[in-house]
């Protein structure tokens, strides 16, 4: 299984909602990945699209640069909605 | 239990003081309920109890296809076969979830199976107990998989993330597995003949105390499960949850109008739980240690399911190379 490589899964699991990652499987080629993750990750009507992805083609961030990276957004309230108040007058908005 | 004494190599648990400071960041983070992933940082102890004990777990399932399919080819008309053959192919599907699981530590899955091939680690024992008549179909469903969804429902509170994430999925697969187990037995208790009844009860006799030996040895007997619970990989002990267990299926086994082999077993007004009597604990290590019934016939069938697949896959290497080269040439 070893020399298998390995693909990450995603799975559409309705019509309007974005591929969400599910786990992974070995496979020789994306065809076989496809139907092995078709029998794995959709036995009872899971989905309706899959993607299938080769592992090693997933650059993923380093749990090191948790801070570098997601940091500075911490200390932006003024990103969110919730920042500005308005007067009750103003209504919904 | 799918997972029976599973080593941690921590002869006690260390102190806050006493952890290096990456020790300590990483239990903190334990403490606070933050699930670790993959790609942090932590101790070797922990890695090496998680791939120990996810291994075991998918082996578990993986060999808890056998006793049932057994009876694939025997079932008694055809919307029980289709049952019973969905129930193989998620045992099949649960092993391979908790396979994905053990990789993402960086564990070998063709050397985890190997491992179990030697003989050099375990799966559950309760797989080494013969199916001997189709009610045993009934019962490995009610009492074996319900024994393994009290334990795996606890676990989807596990630390560790992509086991956590498997057993939330794995979970909500089981509950069909133990109601159409009942649904068998029901119905052979509710219209079926006497022999039938008593074949039902036969089943139960012999199944009921290897389901309680799967949540492992007793707690003072649980040498590993300190260290285990203090990094969260476990959550509740083996007696507590054996506890559960037994307090939520006598009920069902009284609605059956069926036995348990055990004269101690009853409700105990100031505990507010069942008792019960002693496991025969010689049994269980026993079994643990390759001597069931049925060790040897397990791994065999293993082996050969490996060995006589092995040109069914490289076969199909050798295509999808092909393939991969004509589309090289093409372009």
């Amino acid at each position: 299984m070893a020399d298998w490589p390995l693909y990450e899964v995603f799975v559409r699991s309705k019509h309007g909602l974005n591929h969400k990652h599910v786990g992974s499987v070995h496979a020789a080629d994306a065809e076989m990945a496809m139907e092995n993750a078709r029998d794995l990750y959709t036995r009872r009507s899971e989905g309706v699209s899959i993607w299938v992805v080769p592992s090693s083609a997933i650059t993923a961030s380093s749990p090191d640069e948790k801070e570098i990276l997601f940091d500075p957004s911490d200390d932006k309230v003024y990103r969110h909605a919730s920042f500005y108040k308005l007067p009750d007058e103003v209504g919904h908005m | 239990m799918y997972a029976q004494l599973v080593e941690t190599g921590a002869k006690r648990v260390k102190s806050l003081e006493e952890m290096s400071p990456e020790e300590r960041e990483f239990q903190l983070k334990i403490d606070a309920e933050t699930k670790i992933e993959a790609k942090n940082w932590m101790p070797e102890g922990y890695r090496k109890t998680l791939i120990r004990q996810i291994s075991q777990h998918a082996h578990s399932e993986v060999v808890g296809m056998l006793p049932e399919g057994n009876w694939v080819t025997r079932a008694p008309t055809l919307k029980r076969k289709l049952q019973l053959m969905a129930k193989i192919q998620d045992e099949a599907g649960h092993g391979l979830y908790l396979y994905s699981a053990m990789e993402t530590l960086g564990a070998d899955r063709d050397e985890e199976i190997d491992k179990l091939h030697e003989g050099k680690v375990k799966y559950s024992s309760i797989f080494n107990y013969p199916t001997l008549n189709w009610a045993d179909m009934g019962t490995v469903g009610w009492l074996v998989d319900g024994a393994a969804i009290v334990n795996q429902v606890v676990l989807q509170r596990t630390s560790y993330g992509p086991y956590s994430r498997a057993m939330i999925r794995i979970c909500k697969e089981e509950s069909f597995h133990q109601r159409q187990g009942y649904q068998i037995l029901l119905d052979l208790m509710r219209e079926g003949t006497e022999e039938q009844k008593q074949m039902v009860q036969d089943s139960i006799n012999r199944f009921w105390w290897p389901s309680l030996m799967m949540f492992g040895p007793s707690d003072d007997q649980s040498p590993n499960s300190q260290q285990s619970m203090a990094w969260k990989i476990k959550r509740k002990s083996n007696d507590e949850l054996r506890q559960m267990f037994i307090d939520q299926t006598v009920p069902q086994l009284e609605f059956l109008g069926c036995t348990a082999p055990d004269p101690d077993l009853k409700w105990n007004e100031e505990r507010g739980h069942y008792d019960f009597g002693e496991i025969d604990w010689q049994e269980f290590y026993d079994v643990l240690k390759g001597n069931g019934p049925c060790n040897k016939e397990r791994i065999e069938t293993r082996k050969n399911a490996i060995d006589g697949g092995a040109w069914v896959r490289e076969a199909a290497r050798a295509y999808a190379e092909k393939q991969q080269q004509k589309q090289q040439n093409a372009a």
